[in-house]
């Protein structure tokens, strides 16, 4: 299958009081067309940034992002414009990304109307009526406003309006963390329907990873602006062999009465990523870290097939 | 004991917790009837001054979101002093003492009882929430979403801080949460709130092995499984209904598979269907189940 997007040691470093920030350090991935990769990480760790970068909706510090096999890394605003088409984003709060003061048909239309896509009202209103359908919208919304609508629809709309100018990629930042439980399964299933009749890539970056699992082909954990592991979201849930991972999928609670407590709680809290310095950004909290961990930075080696892992000790951790 | 209640939003939790503190902001809201029993004494009954002893000294909450829940302008140190002197005879210099070790026990370095809270993480304000709650040896503890603001990792650390809390003190829990993980990991026994009441209550195995009202059963079905893969999620159909235009009959009805003619009308009563799990629906009154 084509592969639609490839990032190369993308950076993205923001300049603070106290020094520099290195919210994306050196991330590389590609995504096929049609695929969801999902990007996993705690409060902190750079993957909304990482998403954003990619969008240019913030300027990126270095790295390359090629984007249906031409480099956009650096664009004009006019060619960025036209990007936009196809490269969408929804957000996760659907109560502050929609405008308050428009109604939800002219949220939606606003794309088309930005594009000039649709001259005429009449065919803009058709256009609308057709992606509501799509997600699920009923009809009498069209001219409500979003403090009408609860969580679930207003991300409908908010999935809408990505929708209607039919992009190739959406990233989709934590789409559902703000919605009720029993709204999540909706929103999911609705996301994963529409990928399989569009052809659509997802880029999907959250924090829940039952969610991640259950849309993603593939797998990335960010843990201080950096992946320090990659796989297939099967393998990784079967196989993790990066000790952030294995701490982080065990702590996931499990529905499940008498479920075996098999958890690893790590030391302290996620340290911050100002002024790094060279070793292994996951090593104050690792339970299995030595001296040269702190010296010295692991690569991302690939540890069996398609599966990427950044630490210095992995065979000897995994018995590998 | 610890009990979880276990909803969606909206489905009344938060609101009942408040009503047991006498929290609840009046107007609009007011307590209509009922009896809350703690210790055998109606808190209900309580003149205020007296319900001031008792909350944050025998029962204190802590509040889903610790960012707003702190004060911004008073130390940490001062935050814990100030309910420790409330409810107890120390002086200043104790109160501070108490402060630093309760510091300690949630796991934060005592020196940093002068520091204020936008000086600490998400995790770490989470726990200095929580060293106030405990601060005077609640016998009762009301958590409202305790770790739904946190992340996963610092979650793990904040349940096991509070199993713990437990094994040492015997303190009771209620733990208010959407999360059905974390009722597992620390509850006992579970009631799950829709639209206001208990539509099922029972012991962690009676609902995590037996459940039987059609909403619980939704809302386990709706969770990605870890453990198994389906290419679809099963949804309940339709939203939580607005609680001020709830449906009349069972409150569930218009989302209900089952569904009939007679869940429509009138109020169902809780049905005991053993000795420690009830369940409020109509197909169990009937004998259909």
């Amino acid at each position: 299958m084509a592969e639609i997007l490839r990032v190369e040691e993308l950076t993205k470093y923001f300049a603070t009081k106290k020094g520099t920030l290195h919210a994306v350090d050196g991330v590389s991935f590609s995504v096929e067309e049609g695929k969801t990769l999902g990007i996993v990480g705690e409060s902190g760790c750079g993957k909304s940034t990482l998403g954003r970068v990619i969008l240019h909706l913030h300027q990126r510090t270095g790295g390359r992002i090629v984007f249906q096999g031409k480099d956009i890394s650096d664009v004009t605003p006019a060619q960025l414009k036209e990007l936009r088409k196809d490269m969408q984003i929804i957000f996760q709060d659907p109560y502050a990304s929609l405008n308050p003061r428009m109604s939800i048909g002219e949220i939606i239309a606003e794309p088309l109307k930005i594009y000039k896509l649709y001259p005429s009202k009449e065919e803009r209103q058709k256009k609308v009526r057709e992606i509501m359908d799509v997600v699920g919208l009923a009809e009498r919304t069209y001219s409500l406003y979003p403090h009408e609508l609860d969580g679930g629809r207003r991300q409908r709309v908010g999935i809408a309006r990505a929708l209607i100018l039919n992009p190739r990629l959406i990233v989709c930042d934590e789409p559902v963390s703000a919605l009720d439980v029993s709204i999540q399964a909706q929103i999911l299933n609705l996301m994963m329907e529409l990928q399989r009749e569009r052809n659509l890539t997802y880029l999907f970056i959250t924090h829940n990873l039952s969610v991640v699992k259950h849309i993603s082909d593939d797998i990335t954990v960010m843990y201080l602006g950096q992946m320090v592991e990659k796989a297939g979201a099967s393998e990784i849930f079967a196989h993790q062999y990066h000790p952030y991972t294995k701490a982080l999928i065990s702590a996931i609670p499990q529905p499940k009465y008498n479920a075996p407590d098999q958890q690893i709680i790590l030391k302290g809290e996620i340290t911050s990523p100002i002024n790094v310095t060279k070793s292994c950004r996951f090593a104050p909290r690792c339970i299995y870290a030595k001296p040269e961990c702190f010296e010295r930075e692991p690569q991302l080696e690939e540890i069996s097939k398609d599966h990427f892992v950044k630490c210095h000790f992995v065979r000897e951790i995994n018995g590998l | 004991m610890r009990r979880g209640g276990v909803g969606d939003p909206g489905a009344g939790n938060p609101t009942t917790a408040l009503g047991i503190m006498g929290l609840v902001p009046d107007p609009p809201g007011e307590v209509l009837s009922g009896s809350v029993l703690f210790e055998g004494q109606d808190l209900l009954q309580l003149p205020e001054k007296n319900m001031r002893e008792i909350r944050g000294g025998k029962i204190s909450m802590i509040f889903q979101d610790p960012m707003t829940s702190l004060n911004p302008v008073m130390t940490v140190g001062e935050q814990i002093a100030e309910v420790v002197l409330l409810h107890s005879r120390m002086s200043k210099q104790e109160a501070r003492k108490k402060a630093m070790e309760m510091l300690e026990q949630v796991g934060i370095p005592g020196g940093r009882c002068d520091d204020y809270p936008h000086q600490f993480s998400g995790g770490m304000k989470q726990r200095v929430m929580i060293a106030i709650a405990l601060a005077c040896s609640p016998e009762l503890l009301i958590a409202d979403e305790p770790t739904t603001a946190l992340d996963v990792t610092i979650q793990a650390q904040v349940l096991e801080l509070m199993r713990n809390l437990k094994r040492e003190y015997g303190t009771s829990l209620i733990l208010i949460t959407h999360d059905l993980g974390v009722v597992a990991k620390i509850c006992d026994k579970v009631a799950v709130v829709y639209a206001g009441e208990i539509i099922e209550y029972g012991t962690l195995e009676d609902i995590y092995t037996d459940k039987r009202h059609p909403y619980t059963i939704g809302l386990f079905d709706s969770l990605p499984d870890i453990e198994n893969e389906a290419a679809e999620l099963k949804v309940i159909q339709g939203m939580v209904p607005d609680p001020s235009n709830l449906p009349e009959g069972c409150k569930f009805h218009p989302r209900c598979p089952y569904a009939q003619e007679g869940c429509k009308h009138g109020r169902v009563e809780p049905v005991q269907i053993s000795e420690t799990h009830m369940v409020r629906c109509g197909r169990f009154r009937s004998g259909e189940v």
